[in-house]
């Protein structure tokens, strides 16, 4: 019989390499593609990220290396319009978007599920650090990355359900370093490329600079606008909300009595709201723009929930469930982020997720507020 | 199976001829030309017979022929290296040059706009004549350099550039060509069209990459936009690429001695490639098809699939060709010279077929047969 044919997506990163080797090495026919999601040739800034052309010509030679075809893709236009333009607008909002989980949601997996149609490819595989387990009965299941450090199971809330039985993850069950030694016995060229951290389309590594291009001079979330407790006690000005996350301390200035938080932007009267460590804690979250990837939960029912990467879910009682979905948390949670997603999960298994509309702040801690 | 190569346009393999003169010269004859001892000499003799090679070849002096390192740079010279030795005259540079042109001149000629310069771009018509009235008001303006290409690269369409030739020498002015995908497709003759200035590069005809040459006619001023010594009477400073330009000494040599021949043997090729294309895939059209073409190159338009996919899908298939031009790997930009010819292209995939020295009839129904087998399978997922 005719081996599968699997697009694999490659960004010239080690993992997405190392992806590919191993589709490699279980039989399968691998085809290499890289989306081209942004161009670095009208900015002066070199190109640190694996997205840039670095990262083409770096795939390229892993592919010639590995010995299969390799194809690069410009989704560019796409990915200005889901995932950049929905940056600029979240931030403008006094939100602090995902941008990394819009891509995958929207541009990436889709871009390559309709290219690999097209080259009658069977599936699509990545080098993301999760796990897919696909049952006889068609239902197939993300699960965390065996990688506890590099599990990536946050940003794939927002695939498309359907997708999920042509996807496959080769990365899941290894560790980074397990990754890394793969990559150097096969001699890959990015054994040893640096991790990229910073967003692919702001390559200056600061997404305020990105901010001041897309947005329109004057705009208010660049302006000054008035820093406030929220007792409504005017503390001074900041320099615009849009430089600015909840959850974050630097950046207020000095002088306060004790340690400062951003407990809340609030774009419609520009205002920057901030407040003690205490203040920043919400108990509950209201999450909107849902999807699935499982059966949603009963109201009342008690759910396990990631307000943000790099923390471990905690346990939530799902009071409200519509369009909406409310939660209430076994334990108040710091710094809640509007636009960040929040991620559910029964044990290792990726529910769903959605976008964070906002924290719950327990009404009585609000009355008692002292100057920070 | 073998995939098989319809890229020429893009580059070409180094032919026996031109690899038998190279390898002596890496090795046993390594010499400096500048040095001078037994290996100097011997090394600026060969280069000055390479020199005789080419000029006899076009129809030139052997003085009029300057070997540079490339196409690109070759272009370039010709269009900074004539705006230097205007500025120098204390006058403006003015180049006029052809909305089709190959990105080396428009982007020379932008960089002519940056440093103060003027830049007149001709529109050309569909059927590859420039408007008659436009290069005549652009030549009463007196420019430093007319350029036109001899054959475009992405489409293959061949300018009247000996008619142009001569009505920019009737106003008293300097005429470039870019012939870097004309050498050995179509009659290059430098004794009787009245080019000033010519480019071409080795690798398109069998000569190793990197390698070029820029005619400057006896008496036509340009100056040097790189420095750092004598070589090529100071228009092209550096160590002399000896090897390089002997290759492409004899590459163009066998070129042009060939070229009626081959040119025959692949326009028959190409046109069954085109009388089959068009027979099978629905909707198709052909770019140039109502010009004078230069045989080697079939630019075809697809409406309806997606260009990136359809070079995977031939890819997949073992038919190596490229969308428009191969310089822009990775860019659905859509091509600047459709553009210029057609208006905006939207929805459709332009490939362009180059043949080539290797390319057989077999080549040529296989190639055919997986193009219209890819085109049917994407068009039908889609559906």
């Amino acid at each position: 019989m005719k081996n599968k044919r699997i697009l694999v997506a490659m960004s010239g990163g080690v993992d997405s390499s190392v992806a590919a080797a191993l589709m490699v090495e279980a039989g399968y026919e691998v085809v290499g593609a890289t989306m081209k999601t942004f161009c670095y040739s009208t900015s002066d800034t070199q190109s640190k990220t694996c997205c840039g052309l670095d990262g083409i010509s770096d795939a390229r030679r892993v592919a010639n290396t590995l010995g299969i075809s390799h194809y690069v893709f410009d989704v560019e236009e796409d990915f200005t319009k889901d995932v950049i333009d929905d940056f600029i607008s979240e931030y403008s909002q006094g939100r602090t978007p995902n941008p990394c989980v819009r891509c995958n949601s929207n541009t990436k997996f889709q871009g390559l599920m309709e290219r690999g149609r097209a080259l009658g490819c069977d599936g699509i595989a990545s080098g993301h650090y999760v796990r897919i387990k696909h049952s006889n009965s068609g239902n197939s299941n993300i699960y965390r990355g065996k990688d506890q450090e590099k599990d990536q199971s946050y940003f794939l809330w927002g695939l498309p359900k359907d997708m999920l039985p042509l996807l496959h993850f080769p990365l899941g069950e290894l560790t980074k370093s397990q990754v890394r030694d793969f990559a150097r016995k096969l001699s890959l060229t990015t054994a040893d490329k640096p991790e990229s951290q910073e967003i692919c389309f702001v390559p200056t590594g600061n997404y305020r600079d990105i901010l001041k291009t897309r947005l329109q001079p004057k705009h208010p979330a660049l302006e000054p606008g008035p820093l406030v407790e929220l007792n409504g006690k005017v503390l001074g000005e900041h320099n615009g909300y849009g430089n600015f996350t909840v959850g974050q301390r630097k950046g207020l200035g000095g002088g306060f009595d004790e340690p400062c938080y951003v407990i809340e932007i609030r774009a419609n009267t520009r205002e920057v709201v901030v407040g003690t460590l205490e203040e920043c804690f919400s108990i509950g979250v209201t999450v909107g723009e849902i999807n699935w990837l499982g059966i949603p939960p009963s109201e009342g029912s008690r759910i396990r929930v990631q307000i943000r990467y790099h923390a471990p879910a905690v346990s939530a009682t799902a009071t409200s469930i519509g369009k909406d979905i409310v939660l209430t948390f076994e334990e108040p949670q710091k710094a809640v982020t509007p636009g960040q997603s929040a991620v559910f999960f029964d044990e290792e298994r990726v529910l769903g997720g959605g976008r964070i509309v906002n924290g719950i702040r327990d009404a009585n801690s609000a009355q008692n507020t002292t100057t920070c | 199976m073998e995939p098989i190569y319809l890229d020429n346009a893009a580059t070409t393999p180094i032919r026996d001829e031109v690899r038998d003169v190279m390898l002596p010269l890496l090795q046993k004859d390594f010499g400096n030309p500048s040095s001078s001892h037994i290996w100097g000499r011997r090394a600026s003799s060969l280069l000055e017979e390479a020199r005789e090679r080419v000029a006899n070849s076009l129809g030139a002096q052997r003085s009029e022929i300057y070997f540079v390192r490339g196409g690109t740079e070759s272009d370039n010279l010709a269009i900074l290296g004539r705006a230097e030795a205007v500025r120098a005259k204390g006058e403006s540079p003015h180049v006029v040059i052809t909305a089709i042109e190959h990105s080396a001149i428009l982007e020379a000629s932008a960089r002519v706009i940056e440093q103060g310069g003027r830049c007149t771009i001709l529109p050309v018509l569909p059927e590859g004549s420039i408007d008659s009235e436009s290069l005549e008001t652009a030549l009463l303006d007196e420019p430093s350099v007319v350029s036109v290409m001899t054959v475009n690269n992405e489409i293959g369409i061949h300018l009247p550039v000996e008619e142009i030739a001569e009505r920019t020498h009737a106003h008293g002015l300097i005429f470039h060509t870019d012939a870097i995908q004309a050498i050995g497709k179509v009659p290059v003759c430098l004794d009787t069209v009245p080019i000033d200035l010519l480019s071409l590069t080795g690798h398109k005809i069998y000569g190793a990459k990197g390698t070029g040459v820029l005619f400057v006619r006896e008496g036509v001023e340009v100056l040097p936009i790189i420095f750092g010594g004598r070589q090529e009477h100071t228009l092209r400073p550096g160590t002399e690429d000896v090897a390089g330009a002997v290759g492409t000494s004899v590459a163009v040599d066998l070129a042009v001695s060939e070229q009626e021949l081959e040119s025959r043997r692949l326009e028959s090729l190409r046109d069954k490639l085109q009388v089959h294309l068009k027979n099978r895939i629905d909707k198709i059209r052909v770019h140039g098809e109502t010009s004078r073409r230069a045989p080697h190159i079939l630019n075809v338009g697809i409406p309806g699939v997606d260009p990136q996919i359809l070079l995977a899908g031939l890819d997949m298939e073992g038919i190596a060709v490229s969308a428009g031009s191969a310089c822009e790997s990775g860019s659905t930009k859509s091509s600047h010279v459709l553009e210029a010819l057609y208006g905006e292209i939207k929805e459709m995939a332009a490939l362009r077929f180059s043949l080539g020295r290797s390319t057989t009839d077999n080549d040529i129904v296989r190639a055919a047969e997986a193009t219209v087998s890819v085109v049917t399978s994407i068009r039908n997922r889609d559906l």
